[in-house]
């Protein structure tokens, strides 16, 4: 089922040349409107009539997380603020969020995207769908929102927790569509399966899970308890929100929206991009983005791309499931965690030189952050009372900075392995991106 | 001069307390006095030695975290109603008890008594003038 067949169908050769249009278009823009892009394009020897094919796309320097941190909050808009309706933010590693600007049209383009991806799900007009994303600054809740209003669909915007009130308004209502993270929808489903809740009034048809990587296994586990297609949606939201990419009910790969967000694969080391079928970091550069365009934003997503046409009809270029992450990002009940946040919380509290070491495991259906912490001589109290406030601080200031609960483990030095080089900061159990196999 | 007693902090899991006592046995140390608080992740091992300052350095040269805290040692009649009359003494001097244990003594009339409060002086004062013997902290340390 399209939303806009026009679009979501169109000859690769046709979009090429819409795509080259749109390029042509953004970098014009932003050499214009910012002073950021105006100095890196500069550098790089590149005036904005210099974009002739895609292929220049190649020469044009990349975006990373840290030129968004640098140009905090606002420095990257390439429109008025007058003219931006909305801002959302993520969680930062320093303590600043990465901040991002959404004008009326561009607004309209994420409801645009994300009503492609519901329609990818078989989403219609006469669903019900229950929206069990956190609402606010993240972006799930209200890019899955506007989305499914487009369509026509009736929206319960629940909201993420609670779930026995999301059993319950899933019964009577008669959700068929349930937007959250994969682990939230394990939750629900074992939460449902304990309640012994009366299984004939649940109508659910499909999941639209993301904000999160997922293995296939666990994308089965949660078919078969909440008996529903688990479609797995991608995006950031530096780069819109959810809505850059998403699967069919073919469930083969997820098809990434390249009207409006043009990828490429790089080897992350050298920065040279690679031909389709092989794996390496996505990149993306937003094409028709307003406010807040990115040229070649580096995701450190790891993943392949492949041009081969799907069942369903869609001449979208395709990725595989995310496969994992250049850096040491973690990505907990859907939050992002740095290993670097912690640390910085550490050292606000004076834990000079902190060792600590984060153990993420998945007991139950919900992700558990541990975070061990070496007890120093500096912060070492005789009295149990004094120590046991060491760990109440240390939990308190670290779920203050990530935005999610934790429990701290206070342990003796030398407990946490030193390595050569680069430390080892994190313990995942969870094997999210299906390395075991 | 005062009581110094060594604070280690321990993991709570097993062969911890078996490591510093193997430590110290074999560097030569005598254990006069010994208390553990725990909790059920961790917990600390409190001691009085013979030698504080070098067991000090052992104990942190070996890696664990170490630290001294000053304390008080009192002598308390050994029959019922000892402990209770100098603790009676201390409360309503308003001196607060952190924690306290008792000691591996092996002089028949008296208990030793080991005391973390916030006052040291103060509460010397108070003990001393109502007849409470508190020993130096040569005799304690067995100097």
């Amino acid at each position: 089922m399209y939303w806009n067949k026009e679009m979501e169908c169109m000859p690769p050769e046709q979009r090429r040349k819409l795509q080259l249009e749109r390029l042509q278009n953004l970098v014009r823009r932003v050499y214009e409107n910012v002073p950021h892009y105006q100095r890196v394009l500069r550098e790089a020897g590149i005036r904005p009539g210099d974009v002739q094919s895609l292929d220049d796309l190649a020469h044009l320097p990349f975006t990373t997380k840290d030129d968004l941190r640098r140009t905090y909050p606002f420095g990257l808009f390439a429109t008025p603020l007058q003219n931006t309706v909305r801002v959302h933010a993520s969680s930062g590693t320093t303590g600043k969020p990465t901040v991002v600007g959404y004008t009326r049209q561009d607004v309209d383009t994420w409801s645009e995207v994300m009503a492609r991806t519901l329609s990818c799900a078989g989403t219609k007009q006469d669903d019900v769908v229950q929206i069990a994303y956190g609402y606010g600054l993240f972006t799930g809740g209200l890019g899955v929102h506007y989305g499914a209003e487009k369509i026509g669909a009736t929206v319960v915007p629940v909201s993420v927790g609670n779930t026995k009130r999301q059993i319950m308004l899933m019964q009577d209502f008669g959700t068929t569509v349930l937007a959250c993270t994969p682990s939230y929808a394990l939750h629900l489903a074992e939460v449902l399966e304990e309640s012994g809740a009366d299984r004939s009034r649940i109508r659910l048809r499909v999941g639209v899970f993301g904000a999160e990587p997922w293995t296939q296994q666990l994308g089965r586990e949660i078919e078969n308890k909440l008996n529903v297609v688990a479609i797995d949606i991608f995006g950031l939201s530096e780069i819109i929100g959810p809505g850059v990419a998403s699967e069919c009910l073919y469930n083969a790969g997820l098809h990434l929206f390249d009207d409006h967000f043009l990828p490429e694969i790089i080897d992350p080391e050298t920065g040279r991009q690679l031909p389709p079928g092989e794996e390496g970091e996505l990149v993306i550069t937003t094409l028709t983005k307003e406010a807040f365009p990115l040229i070649r934003y580096r995701t450190r997503d790891i993943t392949r791309l492949f041009v081969e046409p799907c069942p369903c009809g869609r001449t979208h270029v395709r990725m595989s499931k995310i496969m994992g992450r250049t850096d040491d990002m973690l990505i907990i009940r859907g939050v992002n965690v740095f290993p670097s946040q912690v640390e910085s919380a550490l050292l606000e509290i004076g834990q000079a030189e902190p060792h600590y070491l984060l153990v993420v495991d998945r007991s139950g259906p919900l992700d558990q952050l541990e975070i061990w912490v070496e007890v120093s001589e500096k912060v070492f109290a005789d009295e149990v009372r004094r120590l046991e406030a060491l760990g109440k601080t240390i939990q308190r200031e670290i779920e203050g900075t990530l935005g999610i609960g934790v429990k701290v483990k206070l342990v003796e030095p030398k407990t946490i392995e030193r390595s050569q080089g680069k430390a080892k900061r994190v313990v995942d159990k969870r094997d999210v991106y299906n390395k075991n196999q | 001069m005062w009581v110094r007693q060594i604070s280690i902090f321990l993991e709570n899991k097993s062969g911890r307390l078996a490591a510093v006592t193997r430590l110290l046995a074999d560097h030569g140390f005598n254990i006069r006095a010994l208390s553990i608080a725990d909790t059920s992740d961790f917990g600390i091992l409190r001691l009085i030695v013979n030698e504080p300052a070098r067991a000090y350095q052992v104990l942190k040269d070996a890696g664990f975290t170490v630290s001294e805290t000053e304390v008080l040692a009192v002598e308390v009649p050994d029959r019922p109603g000892g402990l209770a009359g100098v603790l009676d003494l201390l409360n309503s001097a308003g001196t607060n008890i952190e924690y306290l244990y008792a000691f591996v003594s092996k002089s028949a009339e008296n208990a030793l008594v080991l005391l973390k409060v916030e006052n040291l002086e103060k509460a010397v004062e108070v003990l001393t003038a109502n007849g409470v013997t508190v020993p130096d902290y040569r005799v304690v340390h067995q100097i």
